[in-house]
C-alpha cells in the first residue's frame, strides 16, 4: 500500500475505544466515568483523524480518492475502500456529530454507562463504513451492522413503549435491506464483482434495472424514510434516548439518499428516470402529509421526527431531479437537515432532561427563565424553517431549482410544505417558549450550563457558515456531482438511442 | 487386488473408532466409576479419528467394492462430525456432574453414534448408506430417552424411535425400487446406468425410488414436511443429547443427502430439484413462524434448526459446485453457533430450580451475567443472518449460487424467512436486554464450558476478517469440487 489508509484507521478506530472500555474494571463509578472518558476521547480522535479528509481531499476531480484495496472474500469481493465528492462530506458530518452525541449523554445516562458507550462507538465505525464502502457486500455489511447497536439503544435507554419501537426499526429495516440483498446477488451474478466503480459503468439490462431499483428502493425508501414507510421513525424517535435521537436524524436518515445517490442513480439510470413519477409523488405526499400531522403533533420530538420525513422529502425530490442543482442541494439539504434536526433533538433533550416530559403543553414561558435556551432554540427553528443565511435556505433554494426545470408540479407541492413547515415549527416555538411562565415546575428550570453551550456552539457556527459561505461545502461536492450527472445524461441518450433504432428497425 | 482384500486405510478413521467403542465399553463394564476416564478417553479416541481422518489422501479413494468412499468432501463433513461428537461429550460430561445420572454409557454410545455418521458421510451404496443410518440411529434413540425415570425425555426416545423406524422403512422401500429399476445399489453404477440412458427418461419406478430415498433422508435432517419429531425430542431429550442432535447428525444426514443428490442422481436434478425446493421454502417457512410462538428455549432452538436446514438445502437446489460449497460452509457456520448456544443454554441453572428452560427465564441477563447475555447475542443475531456475524455469511454462500441459477423467486422467500424468523431471535436478545432481571442463575464454574462459548463466539464475530485464508472457506471450496463433476 503507497499510502497510510487514513478511511480504515477512521472507520475502524471507534472499535479500539470498545476494546479500551471493554478492559475497564472496577467500581461503578470509576467504570463509568472512564468509560465515558475514553468514547469521548475516541471520537473526538476519530474526528481529529478525519480532518485529514478535509484538508487533504482532492476537490478538482471526480475519482475516488484515499482509496484501499485487500483481499476479502475471493471472487471479486473486496475490501475495497475510497470517497469522492458525495460521501466525504457524510464522513465527516458523522464524526463531526458524534462526540456530541456522547456529551449529550454524559449526565443524563446513569443506567448501564459501559454498554451504552460501546453501543455508540461501535454504530459509529458502522455508519463510517457505510459511507466508505466500494464494495456491495461490504457496503451491505455496514449497512446492515449498524441496526444491532440501534436496536439495543432504543430498547435499553428508551422511553416507555422502547420494545416496540426497537422492534420496529429493526424489522421494518431489515425487511427493506434484504430485498435489496437479493438484487445485490443479481448483480454481482450478472457482472462478476461487487466492486461498486465497476458497477456505476456497468450498464444493466433497462428491464432488469425496474427490478434492481424497486428492490434498492425498498431499502432506501425505508432508511430515507419516505412516505408510506416512514411510519417507525416518529416511534424510534420518541423512545429513542436524546442522543440516538440525534444520531437517527443526523447520520441514520442519510444513509438513504446516500444510497440513492450511490447506487440508484448511477447504476440504473433509465429505472431512476422511468420511476421518477413515483418518487416526485411519494415524496410531495410526504411533503405536505407529515407537515400537517407535524402541526397536529403534542409531542415535541415527534413533531420533529414528522419534520424528518418532511425534510427528506426535498431530498429525494433533489436527487431525481438528474440535474446538478438538485443534486447538489438535496447533498445540502441533508447535511443541514444533520445540524438542524440533530440541534433540535438536543434542544428537546435539554428541557427534556429538566423536566422529564416531552409534552408540549408542559412548558411554555421558557423565555422569562432559560433567555439562551430561547435564543439557541430560535435559531434552529429558524434554520429549520430555512431563514436565508441559514443551511436549509442554500439546500432548499437550489432543490427548488432544480426540480423547477423537470416538473413545475412538484415544485409547487414542495413549495407548499415549505409555508406549512415555517407553520409548525412557529407554532411549536410559540407554545414551548412564548406566553406566560405559570407552571411552578416550568419555573425551577435552571438555563443551560456550559456543557450544553459547549455542544450547540459547533451546530450553530456550522449551520451559519453553510448558510453565508456555502461554496466550501459545495466546491467539495461539486465535480462529483457534475460528473454523475454527466454520466446520466449519456447513459440515457444512449438509452435513447437503442430506443429509437429498435423503433425504427421495427417501422422498416 | 482390491477384491482379495480391501483398502483398510482410508477407512482407518471409522475403523479406529468402532473398536475404541469395544474398548470403552469393556473399560466401563469391568471398571467401577470409571465414568470420568471413559468420557475423556472417549474424547481423546474422536480426536484420534479426527487426526486419522485429517491425514488420511485428500484424492478420491473407494474400497469394499466401491461401497465405501474416501475423498475431501468426506473429509470436511467428517470433520465437522468429529468437531460437534467431541464438543457433546465433553458438554455432557459438565452436565452430568452437576445433574446425576452419571452413566459410562452415555459416551460408548454418542461414539458408536458418531461411527455410523462417518459411515453415512463415506457411504457410496445404498447398502452403506443404510448401514450407517441404522447404527447412527439406534444409538440416538437411545441417548434421546437416556433419562430413564423422565416421561419426557422417555417420549422422546419413543416418539424418535417410531418415526424413524417408519422413515427407514420409507428409505429402504425407496432403496428396493430403485435397486429394480436399474439393477445396482452402487451409486458409481447408478450415475453410470442413468447416464447411459441419454435422452430417454429414467423408469418411473426409479423416480419413485428417489423420492421415497429422499423422503427417509429429509427425516433425518428434519426437513418440512417430515420434522414434525423434532421439537418433541429437542425439548424431551437432556440438553447435551439435544446439543449432539441439533449438529452432529444433521451434518452427516446432509452429507449423504448431497452424495445421492449429485452422485447416483446427478442426472435426474430435474426430478430432484421441485422436491428439494419444496422443502427448502416449506422448512424456511416453517421454521420461522413456528418459532414465534414457543417459550421453551429447546424447542425454538429445534423450529430455528428446521429453518436452518431448509437455507442449507437451497445450495443444493442450485446443483452445482458453489452450492455445495455453500451448504459445507453453511453447516460449519450453524456447528459453530450451534454449540456455543447449547452451553449457554446448559447454563441455564439456578441453585434450587435446577435447569430451566424457559425464555423468560433470561430476563435480564445482561445485568446478573453480561458475558454470557452478550454470548448469547452474538449467537442469536448469528442465527438470523445479521451482518457482520458469521451467519450472514453462511446465507450469503447459499443464496449467491441460486441467484447465479436464476432462482429469483426462491431467493427472495428466503430472504423474507429470515426476517421472520429474525423476530423471534431479538425477541431474546429483547428479554436479555430490555426486561426487569429475574434471578440470577448459578454462575458457570467449568472451564471447558467457558472456553467453547467464547471461543464460538470470537469465531462467530471474526469470521468477518479477510477470508481468503480461511479455512473453512478453503477447504469447502476444494470439497465441493470432489463430489461436484462441473
Amino acid at each position: 500500500m503507497e499510502h497510510f489508509p487514513i478511511l480504515s484507521a477512521i472507520t475502524f478506530l471507534p472499535l479500539l475505544g470498545v476494546l479500551i472500555i471493554l478492559s475497564i474494571k472496577g467500581e461503578k463509578e470509576i467504570v463509568d466515568r472512564n468509560a465515558k472518558n475514553a468514547a469521548l476521547l475516541t471520537t473526538v480522535a476519530t474526528f481529529l483523524f478525519s480532518m485529514v479528509l478535509w484538508f487533504s481531499f482532492d476537490q478538482t476531480t471526480a475519482d475516488f480518492q484515499f482509496e484501499e484495496n485487500a483481499q476479502w472474500l475471493g471472487g471479486g469481493i473486496n475490501y475495497k475502500m475510497g470517497v469522492d465528492g458525495i460521501s466525504v462530506l457524510f464522513v465527516l458530518l458523522t464524526t463531526f456529530i458524534m462526540p456530541l452525541c456522547i456529551l449529550c449523554g454524559w449526565d443524563t445516562i446513569k443506567m448501564r454507562v459501559k454498554e451504552y458507550m460501546i453501543a455508540f462507538l461501535l454504530l459509529e465505525t458502522f455508519m463510517i463504513g457505510v459511507f466508505c464502502s466500494l464494495d456491495l457486500v461490504m457496503f451491505y455489511v455496514f449497512f446492515e451492522a449498524g441496526l444491532i447497536p440501534m436496536f439495543l439503544i432504543i430498547g435499553v435507554w428508551g422511553g416507555a413503549n422502547r420494545v416496540y419501537a426497537a422492534y420496529k426499526l429493526f424489522l421494518y429495516t431489515l425487511l427493506g435491506s434484504v430485498l435489496m440483498l437479493v438484487a445485490m446477488l443479481y448483480m454481482y451474478g450478472e457482472a462478476g464483482t461487487t466492486d461498486i466503480p465497476t458497477l456505476m459503468v456497468y450498464g444493466f439490462d433497462p428491464k432488469a434495472q425496474i427490478w434492481l431499483f424497486l428492490a434498492f428502493f425498498a431499502s432506501f425508501a425505508v432508511k430515507m424514510p419516505m412516505w408510506p414507510v416512514h411510519t417507525w421513525l416518529p416511534d424510534a424517535h420518541v423512545q429513542a434516548p436524546t442522543a440516538g435521537s440525534v444520531i437517527l436524524a443526523g447520520i441514520l436518515l442519510k444513509m438513504g439518499g446516500y444510497g440513492f445517490l450511490r447506487f440508484s442513480l448511477p447504476m440504473f439510470p433509465v429505472a431512476s428516470e422511468q420511476l421518477a413519477w413515483l418518487i416526485y409523488l411519494l415524496s410531495c405526499i410526504a411533503i405536505v402529509y407529515t407537515s400537517l400531522v407535524a402541526l397536529r403533533q403534542t409531542d415535541m420530538k415527534k413533531l420533529i421526527a414528522y419534520s424528518s420525513v418532511a425534510h427528506m422529502g426535498f431530498v429525494t425530490i433533489g436527487i431525481f431531479a438528474f440535474n446538478v442543482q438538485g443534486i447538489e442541494g438535496s447533498i445540502i439539504v441533508m447535511l443541514a437537515h444533520g445540524f438542524v434536526a440533530s440541534a433540535l433533538f438536543l434542544c428537546v433533550g435539554v428541557v427534556y432532561d429538566r423536566l422529564h416530559t416531552r409534552d408540549i403543553d408542559r412548558y411554555g414561558g421558557l423565555v422569562h427563565n432559560m433567555p439562551k435556551y430561547a435564543l439557541v432554540f430560535m435559531f434552529f427553528t429558524m434554520a429549520s424553517v430555512g431563514l436565508p443565511g441559514t443551511a436549509n435556505f442554500v439546500g432548499e433554494v437550489l432543490v427548488l431549482v432544480g426540480i423547477f426545470k423537470v416538473s413545475t408540479w412538484t415544485t409547487f407541492f414542495a413549495l407548499t410544505g415549505v409555508i406549512l413547515g415555517a407553520a409548525y415549527m412557529l407554532y411549536l416555538y410559540r407554545r414551548v417558549v412564548f406566553g406566560e411562565l405559570t407552571k411552578d415546575d416550568v419555573k425551577a428550570m435552571l438555563d443551560m450550563d456550559k456543557r450544553e453551550m459547549l455542544i450547540f456552539a459547533p451546530l450553530v457556527i456550522l449551520t451559519l457558515w453553510m448558510g453565508v459561505y456555502p461554496s466550501t461545502f459545495m466546491d467539495f461536492i461539486h465535480v462529483s456531482v457534475d460528473n454523475l450527472v454527466t454520466h446520466h445524461d449519456a447513459a440515457m441518450a444512449t438509452y435513447h438511442a437503442a430506443a429509437e433504432t429498435l423503433t425504427n428497425a421495427a417501422g422498416h | 487386488m482390491n477384491d482379495i482384500f480391501p483398502n483398510l486405510a482410508i477407512a482407518y478413521g471409522e475403523i479406529f473408532l468402532a473398536v475404541g467403542a469395544m474398548v470403552l465399553l469393556m473399560i466401563g463394564v469391568f471398571k467401577k466409576n470409571s465414568i470420568n476416564l471413559v468420557s475423556w478417553l472417549s474424547v481423546a479416541f474422536i480426536a484420534v479419528a479426527l487426526f486419522l481422518t485429517v491425514v488420511s489422501a485428500s484424492g478420491a479413494a473407494y474400497t469394499f467394492n466401491d461401497m465405501f468412499v474416501a475423498d475431501s468432501f468426506t473429509n470436511f463433513m467428517k470433520i465437522l462430525v468429529l468437531i460437534a461428537a467431541a464438543l457433546a461429550v465433553i458438554m455432557s460430561r459438565e452436565f452430568f456432574k452437576l445433574e446425576g445420572e452419571d452413566r459410562f454409557e452415555f459416551p460408548v454410545l454418542m461414539v458408536l453414534a458418531t461411527v455410523g455418521m462417518m459411515v453415512m458421510v463415506s457411504a457410496n451404496d445404498l447398502m452403506t448408506l443404510y448401514m450407517g443410518i441404522e447404527l447412527q440411529s439406534l444409538a440416538l434413540y437411545v441417548l434421546a430417552a437416556f433419562k430413564r425415570d423422565s416421561e419426557k425425555s422417555t417420549e422422546a426416545g419413543l416418539k424418535y424411535f417410531v418415526l424413524g423406524a417408519l422413515s427407514s422403512g420409507i428409505l429402504l422401500y425407496g432403496c428396493s425400487l430403485v435397486y429394480g429399476f436399474i439393477g445396482t445399489t452402487n451409486f458409481n453404477s447408478i450415475a453410470m446406468a442413468i447416464g447411459n440412458l441419454g435422452d430417454s427418461s429414467a423408469p418411473i419406478g426409479a423416480i419413485i425410488g428417489l423420492v421415497f430415498v429422499l423422503a427417509g433422508l429429509a427425516f433425518k435432517v428434519s426437513a418440512v414436511p417430515f420434522h414434525m419429531w423434532t421439537p418433541d425430542v429437542y425439548e424431551g431429550s437432556q440438553t447435551p443429547v439435544t446439543a449432539f442432535f441439533s449438529v452432529a447428525p444433521k451434518v452427516a444426514a446432509l452429507a449423504l443427502l448431497s452424495r445421492t443428490l449429485y452422485v447416483p442422481f446427478g442426472e435426474m436434478s430435474a426430478s430432484w430439484g421441485q422436491v428439494v425446493i419444496f422443502m427448502a421454502i416449506a422448512s424456511m417457512v416453517l421454521g420461522s413462524f413456528a418459532a414465534i410462538m414457543q417459550t421453551n428455549i429447546k424447542r425454538l432452538m429445534a423450529y430455528s434448526s428446521i429453518g436452518h436446514v431448509g437455507f442449507a438445502l437451497l445450495g443444493l437446489v442450485a446443483g452445482n459446485a458453489v452450492g455445495l460449497r455453500g451448504v459445507m460452509i453453511y453447516m460449519a457456520i450453524y456447528l459453530l453457533t450451534n454449540v456455543g448456544m447449547f452451553v449457554c443454554i446448559m447454563s441455564m441453572r439456578r441453585k434450587e430450580e435446577g435447569m430451566v428452560e424457559d425464555i423468560n427465564e433470561l430476563s435480564g441477563l445482561a445485568q446478573n451475567h453480561p458475558a454470557m447475555a452478550l454470548a448469547i447475542s452474538i449467537f442469536m443475531f448469528s442465527l438470523a443472518g445479521v451482518p457482520p456475524l458469521a451467519g450472514f455469511f453462511a446465507k450469503w454462500y447459499v443464496i449467491v449460487p441460486i441467484v447465479t441459477e436464476g432462482y429469483y423467486t426462491l431467493a427472495t422467500i428466503a430472504v423474507l424467512s429470515s426476517v421472520v424468523g429474525a423476530y423471534y431471535y431479538i425477541r431474546i436478545v429483547k428479554i436479555m436486554y430490555f426486561d426487569a432481571p429475574a434471578e440470577e442463575f448459578v454462575a458457570q464454574k467449568s472451564f471447558p464450558m467457558k472456553l467453547i462459548a467464547i471461543a464460538a463466539a470470537f469465531l462467530v464475530v471474526v469470521f468477518v476478517v479477510p477470508q481468503v485464508s480461511n479455512p473453512v472457506l478453503n477447504g469447502a471450496e476444494s470439497a465441493a469440487h470432489s463430489l461436484s463433476q462441473d
